[in-house]
């Protein structure tokens, strides 16, 4: 199959969805790669570079269209780009399905397929073509670049002769993908670093990464975010309100806001109020990586920077990623290379697109003419499910009577068990002449003392119980002994055989224990 | 000497036996037990010698002796990790002992049935016994005398059986001839047919076919279970050992036999028990061999096993506080278990809480980890059962397991189709990281594939056990 990619339309899209790197692993898997002159030129990779590995440069988009059977691109694509597909093409970007409807519409009617990677579903065997989360990874790290940018102060503290520094206070809403990059960019940059969100489950992730989670004093029962398959979903009025409170409490204090929450298919929330933005300092910035979607802060004003009356920078770019173009190029590429990795199992070149897969089926959105978008749940949940309740506290009644009903149960069956061991003791009695009885009292009975004793024994005492039950088992050889007085030849070889085999065992199994137990120490 | 005096020292013993094993309960308590099991031993063993009915005095003391001096060097010599070998071998012994006593009783039953009323009088001892037996007690004691061979005789070729798996010279893996149960359950009941035909007075042939059958139960049995169900099979062969031991004495009309050969049996008994339940399957099901049919397609796993280095595994040692280390067969195989307890040793030195997890059915036989990491000199007071340690794994930095699977195989709680699903395992993967030293990535007994090795938080430390370990070392400082 032949690979192709053009160069982005999107105005100001500096990235790129090949790279000459991702197309020779793409050659590996028996696929031809094209690409559309100058599309690698804004994030660094020259058309030299693409021939050199392999990849047919073509002059127009129209052409690269016509020649490719598989469209590899980064952005949505336009109309003039769903146009152009033909039959039995496939076509891999972002899409965002949901609010590109008729787009999808159109690409189905052409008999295109499309596989949209922002449909990847978030399972782990799915991580490595989670072009979102790549994405998302780079928007956070630039975020926290382009905060230091805008700020006018170091993040770490330093006491150096021209005097003290304190350290700048960072505080990150939101502890997604995004959100735990920019942690980790901005605790190594030395800032002091909190983040809040509103699954308390990723507390220990956000302590992990070196920042410290933002509790609230707020007694709900949280969703699962395993249910929503781990992103965060639409919190309650009184949740919000406790949020709020405590972020109000942080404002004056805090130097950099980078806010990055979303919810899926809806406006982002808004978390940080216009009173909270009159609150900052001077000179303090916030990222709103949420701009995109209206922005966590209402007077973010989307893809330009602004600055406040009270001197806060508010930053509202919505092209993180195009930024960093380089990066967030091989990034993706990768994550495209992944999905066609999958794509062609056999390696061959040949694309199998398989529906029953997890991965495929929940990214393609269109197939043979037909919307296939919203996918089934995948069969596999894979964020881990938050702790099940413990079971709740009884009450002392129902203590009570639980202990009442296993007493209960246990008078039962003890009762059962003598009855039935009564009955049949009296039944070999009935028949069995009394020397046999006396023995097998005898012997009853020690099986008791037996059973009795042995659950006493401490598990870590297995092996010696049995070294030394094996060395009084031999207590056989007083059968054995017995019999050696007898009178014939073949019962005094066979007892003496006996004898010295227990012989054996006997001095065997006592200083084996011994040698055993006196290993154990206490410390 | 008179027979009281002999009574009366069975009764003795018989409470110092259940004494030695009632000590077990504790460690100190234990080291004291011995001295009460041998004591009660020789007790026994004095009081029979000059009690009524035995003979060649002499030639019996020399041949303890001699097996005393055998069975000496055999336990100074053995190896702790192969401990289950030896107590496996120690069972056969016993397995015989009982089958040739057997076998004695019917002789000499024979032999004074031979004889006429004079005769019988001038006898003494056992043989005296027999005469005065009523014909209704001697069809019973036929039926102890042959219930004792049976027994021995399974346990004599089983225990050989699992000595020679254990040793590793017979093939771990279930081997089954065509026919499988089938087979064993043609041999028991020709066994019974055999029995039926001696008590009607067949003459010692049956007894002979019956023993042969017997002996080929034991093989077959033990040849079909594979070795890591080698704990229920070793403590299974123990209590067989037993109730051979109270059969014969029934046959003997001997109290001291069936209340010693009672203890052994219960002990054993409740031992398998444990052992079975700690892998959550019956008793029957693991003695028929195997594990049962899936109820359906196993989960599939997913991610993949990343490996680590020596390095990795060091750095985050060095920066745990706190270890649990959950040993399995593997370490035993390897010889691990020095290099695991100085590993222990130098991090207990730097302050760090470090722990054993024991999962009951670690290694191959029951306590077995136990012991070897006593061996290597680890206090007893950090190696914790699967129960006392279970909810501590979410609170531990680092869990590092050596040479076990199944044991620590999540499956078992997560998918319900899996074959060990509803095993009680430890949950080491509820730790901050884990860490599988691990030879080769291939499944454990049981077939079944981990996920734990797929876990976000596992790193694979491929190689050696001890080498491994050899290897992590000087690096913890």
């Amino acid at each position: 199959m032949k690979i192709g990619t053009p160069k982005e339309v999107f105005e100001g899209e500096a990235r790129v969805a090949m790279t000459p790197e991702s197309a020779l692993q793409l050659q590996k898997l028996g696929h031809e790669c094209v690409i559309e002159t100058g599309a690698g030129a804004k994030a660094g990779f020259t058309d030299a570079a693409y021939e050199e590995a392999g990849v047919e440069v073509v002059k127009t988009g129209a052409a690269l269209f016509k020649a490719a059977d598989i469209v590899a691109k980064v952005r949505p694509p336009s109309e003039a780009e769903v146009k152009r597909l033909k039959k039995g093409q496939t076509l891999i970007s972002f899409f965002y399905p949901a609010a590109n409807e008729e787009l999808m519409q159109q690409a189905a009617a052409k008999g295109a397929t499309v596989i949209a990677m922002d449909m990847v579903p978030r399972i782990s065997r799915a991580q490595k073509m989670d072009a979102l989360s790549s994405m998302a990874n780079i928007a956070g790290y630039r975020a926290v670049i382009e905060a230091g940018n805008n700020y006018g102060r170091f993040f770490t503290g330093q006491i150096t002769a021209a005097g003290k520094v304190p350290p700048a206070k960072v505080l990150i809403v939101g502890a997604g993908v995004a959100g735990l990059a920019a942690i980790g960019a901005s605790t190594s940059l030395g800032a002091i670093t909190y983040a809040f969100d509103v699954r308390p489950e990723v507390a220990e992730q956000v302590e992990s990464m070196g920042a410290e989670f933002v509790y609230l004093d707020f007694e709900e029962e949280q969703q699962d975010g395993a249910a929503t398959g781990g992103y965060a979903s639409v919190s309650s009025p009184e949740f919000r309100e406790a949020q709020l409170a405590k972020f109000r409490e942080l404002a004056p204090d805090v130097d950099i806001v980078i806010t990055t929450a979303l919810i899926p298919n809806r406006e982002a929330p808004e978390l940080w109020t216009e009173d909270m933005v009159a609150s900052m300092k001077r000179g303090s910035v916030i990222v709103d990586l949420a701009a995109e979607k209206g922005g966590n802060c209402k007077l973010t004003v989307m893809d330009e920077k602004i600055v406040t009356d009270n001197g806060v920078t508010i930053i509202g770019y919505t092209d993180f990623p195009s930024r960093m173009a380089s990066q967030s190029s091989s990034l993706y590429a990768t994550n495209i290379r992944h999905m066609m990795t999958d794509l062609t199992p056999e390696k061959d070149g040949v694309v199998n697109h398989n529906m029953e897969d997890d991965v495929i089926r929940g990214a393609t959105i269109t197939h043979d003419k037909e919307v296939t978008f919203p996918p089934p749940p995948p069969k596999v949940a894979a964020i881990a499910a938050q702790k099940k309740p413990e079971v709740k506290e009884l009450t002392p009644e129902e203590k009570r009577a639980q202990e009442v009903a296993a007493f209960k149960a246990q008078t039962k069956q003890q009762v059962t068990l003598l009855a039935v061991g009564g009955a049949l003791l009296l039944s070999v009695g009935l028949v069995a002449p009394a020397s046999f009885m006396q023995h097998f009292i005898v012997f009853v009975l020690a099986v008791f003392v037996g059973f009795q004793v042995i659950w006493g024994v401490a598990h870590s005492l297995h092996t010696p119980l049995m070294a030394v039950t094996n060395a009084i088992s031999s207590i056989i050889i007083l059968g054995a002994l017995m019999q050696i007085g007898s009178g014939s030849w073949l019962v005094i070889l066979l007892a003496a055989l006996s004898v010295f085999m227990a012989g054996i065992n006997i001095f065997g199994g006592f200083l084996v224990t011994r040698r055993m137990l006196a290993m154990f120490q206490k410390s | 000497m008179e027979f009281g005096f002999t009574t009366a020292a069975y009764v003795v013993a018989a409470v110092l036996f259940i004494l030695s094993l009632g000590g077990l309960s504790g460690q100190e308590s234990a080291k004291r037990a011995v001295w009460y099991g041998i004591v009660g031993m020789a007790l026994a063993v004095f009081a029979t010698l000059i009690g009524p009915g035995s003979g060649f005095w002499l030639a019996s003391v020399v041949l303890i002796a001699l097996g005393g001096a055998i069975g000496y060097q055999l336990a100074n010599r053995v190896q702790m990790t192969q401990m289950p070998e030896l107590v496996a071998a120690m069972h056969s012994l016993v397995g015989l002992a009982a089958v040739f006593v057997g076998f004695n009783a019917d002789i000499e039953l024979g032999r004074v049935l031979a004889m006429d009323d004079t005769a019988r009088k001038s006898l003494e001892g056992f043989a005296a016994l027999l005469a005065k037996k009523s014909s209704v007690e001697i069809g019973i004691l036929r039926v102890e005398a042959s219930l004792g061979i049976w027994i021995g005789a399974v346990t004599f070729t089983g225990s050989v059986v699992a000595y020679g798996k254990l040793a590793g010279k017979v093939n771990s893996a279930a081997v089954k001839l065509p026919g499988g149960h089938f087979l064993n359950a043609a041999a028991a009941a020709g066994s019974v047919i055999l029995l039926l035909m001696y008590l009607g007075g067949s003459g010692s042939w049956t007894l002979i076919g019956l023993t042969i059958l017997a002996l080929f139960i034991g093989y077959h049995l033990i040849m079909g279970i594979g070795g890591a169900d080698m704990p229920v099979v070793v403590s299974m062969l123990n209590s067989y050992s037993g109730w051979a031991a109270a059969a014969i004495g029934f046959s003997l009309g001997n109290d001291l036999l069936i209340v010693v050969g009672a203890l052994v049996g219960s002990s054993g008994a409740i031992l398998s028990y444990i052992m079975c339940k700690a892998m959550n399957r019956s008793f029957v099901s693991v003695i028929l061999g195997g594990f049962g049919g899936t109820s359906g397609p196993a989960m599939e796993v997913e991610g993949e096993q990343i490996a680590i280095e020596a390095e990795g595994v060091a750095t985050a040692l060095n920066e745990a506080d706190s270890v649990i280390i959950i040993p399995g067969y593997g370490m035993a195989v390897a010889q691990a278990q020095a290099g695991v307890a100085e590993l222990v040793r130098k991090l207990r030195a730097q302050g760090k809480n470090v722990r054993f997890a024991i999962h009951p059915v670690a290694g191959r036989l029951p306590g077995h980890m136990n012991v070897l990491l006593a061996e290597a000199k680890v206090p007893y007071d950090i190696v914790m059962e699967m129960d006392e340690i279970n909810d501590d794994f979410p609170n531990t930095d680092v869990a590092i397991v050596i040479g076990s699977n199944d044991i620590v195989n999540p499956a078992a709680q997560e998918d319900p189709n899996s074959p060990i699903a509803g095993m009680p395992v430890l949950e080491c993967w509820k730790a901050k990281q884990v860490f599988v030293s691990k030879r080769g990535q291939g499944t454990g007994y049981s077939g079944i594939e981990n996920p734990l090795f797929f876990k976000e938080n596992t790193r694979m430390f491929y190689g050696d056990a001890k080498a491994s370990i050899d290897k992590l070392l000087p690096m913890i400082d």
